[in-house]
């Protein structure tokens, strides 16, 4: 007894740790699960390429500098947030062994590291509040368009006051253990060197009670952590685990031009049994699998594609690139991505209860995607040349395509002419093959 | 002028192998602005005493717009017939005026069997300058040209740069627009939109493109519409057929096909072309 009371605060660490951790792990457990009802078949060639991807595009976040002000400051907030983390180290450890600041004997790179997480916490803040104000003030049309409607909208600003609570906590933790540190030499450890929370925060918390002041410390290290435990888990919910998908989802990323879309093989072996005369087609029949052509479900597609849905964090570049979107279409790419999210999260949730093989009588085209989207696409490459960590939404849009046409026949009226046309003629217009050299003779 | 195009049958019976084959194309077969597009190229490859050949009577479509729409059967069906006949004339080399066959037959055949080296015309016009089979003239003064990247050959396959040294070199300085190479906006056309009704919206993608154009040919400037401006020749460039039938309906709906010409690259280059 005597223990727990002497080590209830580690003891209470180590509960909140391992069980964030291990709420973590299951939902990333399920998120990895719902990736997987995707189908195979994803390209992982030319390794090479594929890292320098990963290097420049989601490490070195080259493509977001398309808008290099937006960029530095985003580069910023990423930098902090990985950089103030290496802080989570010495938290862990003072957390499970009720040492305080256990990295201190690294001296003056102690002193040198504290300050440089103080400043970035710094710029962080005033990056967040810049980005609350383009979202909430400015009111950016890529941010207010009708799919952010709702929860998008609340994820974006939570995920931003998240970022200003830790850094406020963070920083607030510092000026208070600094008081002490100046005041009761021989109790707290001399260690760090604080110039922002020195200048900001230290002359509101000067005349405050040594009691009062230790209650901040302690209050603000708690929250400090314990709300870098809570933003893993919010993730799983949230379009903000880009953080972490960002990187598979560009080292996956097609290498092929793009305009180079796939050839379906089902497809190949069909075709080439209808084409080649020595086959009779009939003693083929068995051997065709009744597999689906094209996608009408998330199931149908691959799991890139479910990847790249998890990995979109909404900011809309595609979308506001978009020709349908910007002449006043329903098509928005980045609705395609959130609708693959929502309905794999669906499916994920439907499988959880009932069991694999059930169907719930919904699917991503249709319920989700509707033709009048669908067809609006000019397959024109802008948005998968927007999204800064190489998102395709053009090939879901196709995948879908593919179902209506081979599946449902449910192409536009004008389209299935035009198929018709190919097929007697050679030629999306109804003119005959033997014209086809008229073009030499002069009008 | 007379043309001289031969088929590949021609050819063949002749016993002998041309060095190219023109992939003409429905548009470039069919479409009455395209044709102009084709027999301009024709003209060039005559002056430059390329040896190449068509396919006539016995092309067919790509596939492109059947695989865009969803079509993959159709699609694979059109690729498989046109790569055994190309493969059947041994055909190794392949040039077009089609963005969208280009892509296709260079990047889509390949996993089918259907293995070639593929260029857009503009690739190949930069490769007679370079070998001297083709010189240009500097004719082009008083115009104020813009240039539009087709999709499927700017975003689609990076080329970029080919058809604006084209125009460099006859003589032009490029107006580019605000959207332009990889940012470069759609004409409104491509994935099989060429052939449909848009969708409910509040204006045509092709229009939005055209005002843009006109915009940076300085029709949108008062000061600057005065005689000097009307006296200048106003060119919209592209490299595809179907961007040119979307922008020249853009044109005629802003009623400004008196003053603006949208022309492919190869119809600027050969108006530029020196006989030998």
């Amino acid at each position: 007894m005597e223990y727990i009371i002497q080590y209830k605060f580690q003891i209470l660490f180590f509960l909140i740790f391992s069980f964030s951790l291990f709420i973590f792990s299951r939902n990333f457990k399920k998120i990895y699960r719902n990736i997987s009802l995707g189908k195979g078949g994803v390209l992982s060639n030319n390794k090479k390429e594929r890292w320098k991807r990963v290097l420049f595009i989601a490490f070195g976040q080259s493509k977001m500098f398309d808008k290099p002000v937006v960029a530095i400051l985003h580069l910023v907030v990423y930098l902090g947030f990985v950089i103030i983390n290496i802080e989570l180290i010495e938290i862990v450890i003072d957390g499970l062994f009720g040492t305080h600041r256990v990295l201190s004997f690294l001296g003056g790179f102690y002193d040198f590291l504290i300050a440089f997480f103080e400043i970035f916490a710094f710029l962080v803040l005033v990056s967040v509040v810049i980005f609350l104000i383009r979202r909430n003030i400015i009111r950016i049309k890529r941010f207010v368009q009708s799919e952010m409607k709702g929860w998008p909208t609340l994820d974006g600003n939570l995920i931003l006051i998240f970022e200003i609570l830790l850094m406020v906590a963070f920083l607030t933790m510092n000026a208070a253990d600094s008081i002490l540190q100046i005041n009761y030499p021989d109790k707290y450890i001399q260690a760090g060197s604080f110039p922002v929370s020195n200048f900001f925060i230290v002359p509101l918390l000067e005349n405050l009670s040594t009691g009062s002041l230790i209650i901040i410390e302690r209050f603000s290290w708690w929250f400090h952590i314990i709300g870098i435990l809570c933003f893993l888990n919010y993730l799983a919910i949230s379009k903000h685990l880009h953080i972490l998908l960002a990187f598979p989802s560009t080292y996956y990323s097609k290498l092929d031009p793009k305009g180079q879309f796939s050839n379906m093989k089902s497809v190949t072996k069909e075709v080439k049994v209808m084409l080649d005369p020595s086959v009779d087609p009939f003693s083929q029949t068995s051997d065709v699998s009744p597999e689906t052509f094209g996608a009408k479900d998330v199931r149908d597609l691959n799991w890139l594609q479910l990847l790249n849905a998890y990995s979109c964090t909404e900011c809309g570049r595609c979308t506001s690139e978009c020709p349908a979107n910007i002449t006043g279409k329903k098509l928005s790419p980045r609705k395609i991505m959130m609708d693959v999210r929502d309905r794999v999260e669906e499916l994920g949730n439907v499988i959880d209860k009932n069991g694999k093989d059930f169907n719930d009588g919904k699917s991503l085209l249709n319920d989700y995607i509707k033709p009048e989207e669908l067809w609006a696409c000019t397959s024109c490459n802008a948005c998968v040349e927007a999204c800064p960590i190489n998102i395709d939404p053009l090939s879901i849009i196709m995948d879908l395509r593919r179902y209506a046409v081979m599946e449902e026949s449910s192409a536009p009226s004008e389209l299935n002419s035009v198929f018709s046309n190919i097929e007697n003629n050679g030629a999306p217009w109804p003119f005959p093959a033997s014209d086809r050299l008229k073009w030499k003779e002069n009008e | 002028m007379e043309l001289e195009v031969k088929t590949m049958t021609e050819w063949v019976q002749e016993g002998r192998k041309p060095e190219i084959l023109f992939w003409v194309g429905s548009a470039g077969s069919f479409d009455d602005r395209a044709k102009k597009i084709t027999r301009s190229f024709v003209e060039i490859l005559n002056i430059a005493n390329v040896d190449f050949a068509v396919l006539g009577t016995e092309e067919s479509a790509s596939g492109d717009v059947a695989k865009r729409a969803g079509n993959e059967f159709l699609f694979q069906m059109q690729a498989l017939m046109n790569i055994q006949l190309l493969n059947s004339y041994n055909i190794k080399r392949i040039v077009t005026t089609c963005p969208h066959d280009y892509n296709t037959i260079k990047n889509e055949y390949k996993s089918l069997g259907g293995v070639y080296e593929v260029f857009h015309h503009t690739e190949f016009l930069i490769q007679l300058i370079n070998k001297n089979k083709l010189k240009l003239n500097k004719i082009y003064k008083d115009t104020i040209i813009t240039y539009h990247d087709p999709c499927y050959l700017g975003r689609g396959n990076r080329i970029y740069n080919q058809p604006r040294a084209l125009l460099n070199y006859v003589g032009f300085k490029i107006n580019e627009m605000h959207r332009s190479k990889n940012k470069s906006f759609c004409c409104g056309a491509g994935g099989a939109q060429m052939f449909k009704e848009p969708e409910k919206g509040k204006q045509d993608i092709n229009i939005n493109r055209t005002l843009e154009a006109l915009k940076t040919l300085g029709f949108e400037d008062k000061k600057k519409i005065n005689s000097t401006f009307q006296q200048k020749r106003k060119i919209i460039a592209t490299g595809c057929p179907f961007c040119n039938t979307m922008l020249t309906d853009g044109v005629k709906n802003q009623n400004k096909e008196s003053e603006v010409e949208v022309l492919d690259i190869v119809e600027i280059i050969s108006k530029a072309k020196e006989s030998f």
